[in-house]
């Protein structure tokens, strides 16, 4: 209990004094997460979309494999991703690993499945809601899918917002292709990782606090922005 | 056709950003880098040689493994016979000595086995598996545990002697284990270093030290460039002279924690 | 420009299938390019799969459908009302717009358009509310609005009141005969005998997935041929 209120001081502490390796850290964490989730949008939200309302034969094995890959740990993927990118391994000689690229690319491989998914869900039953009106008003299949990202936006950014959390705390694949090098590929869920492996609980509790703090922060922004909760909007 | 223009991209980017720093990577074993000292030397090292040292802290086992994949530019490491196969195997031109601490006995501090009043190191281990008595191992092939490996074995201690009931193998780095070890108030080796730098240690106790057989040499590896061609192998020698410079000697001998001096210097020119 | 019609429609032994059981047919019927028809017959018969038929919203089993023109040139002239008015999740304005602009009309002149047919359909205060919100039998009313703001050839109406209250009722009745007074061919289902016999211009009644009979209104009322036909039209329960 006393590491945990120690933990909460040392937070805000590290806050108000604007700390320069936290805001290092933390900038790194956002960029990180920011970037890797916009790609993740940019192909899971439309693939989730597509998936939805075409018919295709392998319809079941493509959501079954997609929800499989949902629960891909991370670690592995960071694994994979290492061999893949290692001067030893196929995409060495672009010297990616060890750097912010590289775990925006694990991030990227981590996140989609769980974006494309959960956007596929949340069209198919928009679809199922549009489906006659859309046929019967003679809609071509891309005129259908760009109505259902438009009026279905809302449950698309649920979804965004959902890889973004998966992401942010994500700490197993960052730190196998990141190596967590102080200044350059350290972010807070590895500093924290470092800090606890050094003993260091109240320090990395605080560090905990302030990403839980981070998170609810993008999200509360976020949301604001669309202005989800405004009465009366759908 | 997209996938070529992307990775174009990529390389294009990749190669700006390689020519414009001046960089290494170095990767070190967790208990170099819990004690302390990286964070005394990088920033000295930044200002006398311009270099930027990018520290990767992983087990041994790994920074072997990144050596030997040209992942990084050189290693720091603590397991001479390694060292040895590594430098055989040419992944290194050569081993450079640099410092040594010991390794210590750490324990609850009641020793309910009593091997603070043991007489060799041998006998400390001996009489813990003697009495079953609760023993946290890195279990990570690192350098801290194969000493630990050896100790058992001059104590004729097999594996199968070390039942899981008291021998509990984490798989972790030192800091790792050592938060295990005072979860479980159980005995432990560490190095010097990271023990006193440790900020979790509980009812945990200094109880052994002193046997020559706990020496523990520090040594710097660069990557061979022969074999990596990509690898900053200028840096990569710049940095190892500086390490046996009498620069880094005073660093290296003047770091104290708690009064206590971490590491002695022994590199040569 | 003016473009050819897509009516009569000739349907010659069409049916719906699914799996062995035969939902609606074979039917054979002529559309000519005016009249308002109402599909008649109690719940169940088919009616509004006889409908979605039509319309090319169900495939054809057997036989065939036959517009003046190709299918897909068929499909932009035709309007479908649903029995549960799909909104759009949208302001109301935006629905009603939604057909002219999924055919390329330009922005501005949809939204004029989309502002005339509110104000039709007496909804002009509801422009920029959300469509969901809105009451039973104003949803019905917009769906109307997008319906026939493209001035379609032909209307099909799935018992579109079957949800609404009397004043709501009256409301789309009237809009409806407006329509047809127009020029809109309609074809409507209904089960409510006293809609039929305000709105039918001819009648189609249906039995069990069969047209039991078809008749002009007047005759249809006045004398009805078959025994099912009779019970329905007395307000019995057909079976």
């Amino acid at each position: 209990m006393n590491e945990i209120l120690e933990g909460l001081r040392q937070a805000a502490y590290l806050v108000f004094s604007l700390d320069r390796d936290l805001m290092e850290i933390s900038l790194m964490s956002l960029r990180v997460t920011l970037t890797a989730v916009a790609a993740a949008s940019l192909i899971g939200l439309p693939l989730g979309c597509w998936m939805a309302v075409r018919r295709f034969r392998y319809r079941r094995f493509v959501i079954a494999t997609l929800n499989a890959l949902m629960g891909l740990p991370p670690v592995v993927v960071g694994l994979i991703v290492y061999l893949m990118l290692s001067r030893s391994g196929p995409f060495g000689v672009f010297g990616l690993l060890f750097t912010p690229t590289s775990m925006i690319i694990a991030q990227v491989i981590i996140l989609t499945p769980l974006v494309a998914s959960i956007a596929h869900q949340a069209i198919r039953e928009l679809w199922a809601e549009y489906h006659d009106l859309l046929i019967s008003v003679n809609t071509s299949r891309n005129q259908r899918i760009a109505t259902l990202l438009w009026d279905g936006r809302r449950a698309l950014l649920t979804a965004s917002l959902a890889g973004f959390g998966r992401g942010i705390g994500e700490v197993g694949a960052i730190m196998i292709v990141g190596g967590n090098i102080d200044h350059a590929t350290r972010v807070l869920t590895t500093a924290i990782a470092l800090e606890t492996g050094k003993g260091n609980f109240s320090l990395a509790l605080a560090l905990g606090f302030i990403l839980i703090g981070l998170a609810v922060l993008v999200n509360l922004i976020i949301h604001s922005l669309s202005k989800t909760e405004v009465s009366g909007r759908w | 056709m997209m996938s070529r223009i992307f990775f174009t991209a990529c390389a294009v980017i990749c190669l700006a950003v390689a020519a414009t720093a001046d960089q290494m990577k170095l990767a070190v074993t967790t208990s170099f880098h819990n004690s302390g000292l990286a964070d005394v030397l990088i920033p000295e090292i930044k200002k006398d040689l311009d270099l930027e040292v990018q520290l990767l802290v992983v087990g041994t086992g790994q920074a072997i493994r990144l050596g030997a994949a040209g992942d990084v530019d050189a290693i720091l490491v603590h397991s001479k016979n390694s060292e040895e196969t590594f430098v055989a195997e040419g992944n290194a031109t050569q081993r450079t000595e640099i410092m040594f601490n010991d390794f210590v006995l750490i324990g609850p501090s009641s020793d309910p086995v009593g091997i603070s009043k043991a007489e060799t190191v041998v006998g400390a281990v001996a009489k813990i598996a003697k009495n079953k008595a609760l023993f946290v191992s890195r279990g990570d092939d690192s350098g801290t545990h194969k000493k630990e490996l050896a100790l058992w074995s001059l104590a004729n201690i097999g594996a199968s002697d070390r039942d899981i009931a008291w021998y509990k193998e984490v798989g972790a780095g030192m800091g790792a284990a050592l938060n295990t070890a005072s979860g479980l108030n159980a005995y432990i080796i560490s190095d010097r270093a990271s023990w006193l730098k440790f900020g979790n240690k509980g009812d945990l106790k200094l109880l052994y030290a002193g046997d020559t057989l706990l020496f523990n040499q520090y040594a710097y590896l660069p990557v061979n460039q022969a074999k990596h061609d990509h690898v900053n192998s200028e840096q990569a020698e710049v940095l190892g002279n500086w390490l046996v410079s009498d620069r880094a000697k005073n660093l290296i001998n003047g770091y104290k924690l708690l009064g206590e001096q971490l590491f002695q210097f022994n590199g040569s020119q | 420009m003016v473009e050819p019609p897509i009516l009569p429609l000739i349907v010659k032994n069409a049916s719906v299938r699914r799996g062995r059981k035969v939902l609606i047919g074979p039917v054979t019927l002529t559309l000519a390019p005016t009249g308002l028809t109402v599909i008649m017959g109690p719940n169940g018969a088919g009616k509004s799969t006889l409908l979605r038929l039509l319309h090319g919203m169900e495939r054809v089993s057997g036989g065939s459908i036959h517009w003046q023109v190709s299918e897909p040139e068929a499909r932009k002239r035709q309007s479908f009302v649903f029995q549960t008015p799909i909104m759009m999740r949208r302001k109301a304005i935006d629905n009603v717009a939604y057909p002219l602009l999924v055919h390329g009309v330009d922005r501005r002149l949809a939204r004029q358009k989309a502002i005339d047919w509110l104000d039709r359909v007496g909804l002009s205060d509801s422009a920029d509310k959300q469509a969901p919100v809105l009451s039973g039998g104003e949803r019905q009313k917009l769906a109307l609005a997008r319906a026939l703001i493209r001035d379609p050839d032909i209307l099909f109406l799935d018992e579109p009141c079957a949800n609404l209250d009397g004043r709501a009722t009256r409301e789309l009745e009237d809009l409806v005969l407006a329509a047809y007074e127009n020029g809109t061919r309609i074809v409507m289902a209904t089960h409510d005998i006293g809609q039929a016999r305000r709105l039918a211009r001819d009648v189609l009644f249906i039995y069990r997935g069969k047209v039991h009979e078809a008749a002009l209104a007047p005759l249809f009322f006045s004398d009805p041929q078959t025994r099912e036909a009779r019970a329905f039209v007395r307000g019995d329960i057909v079976e």
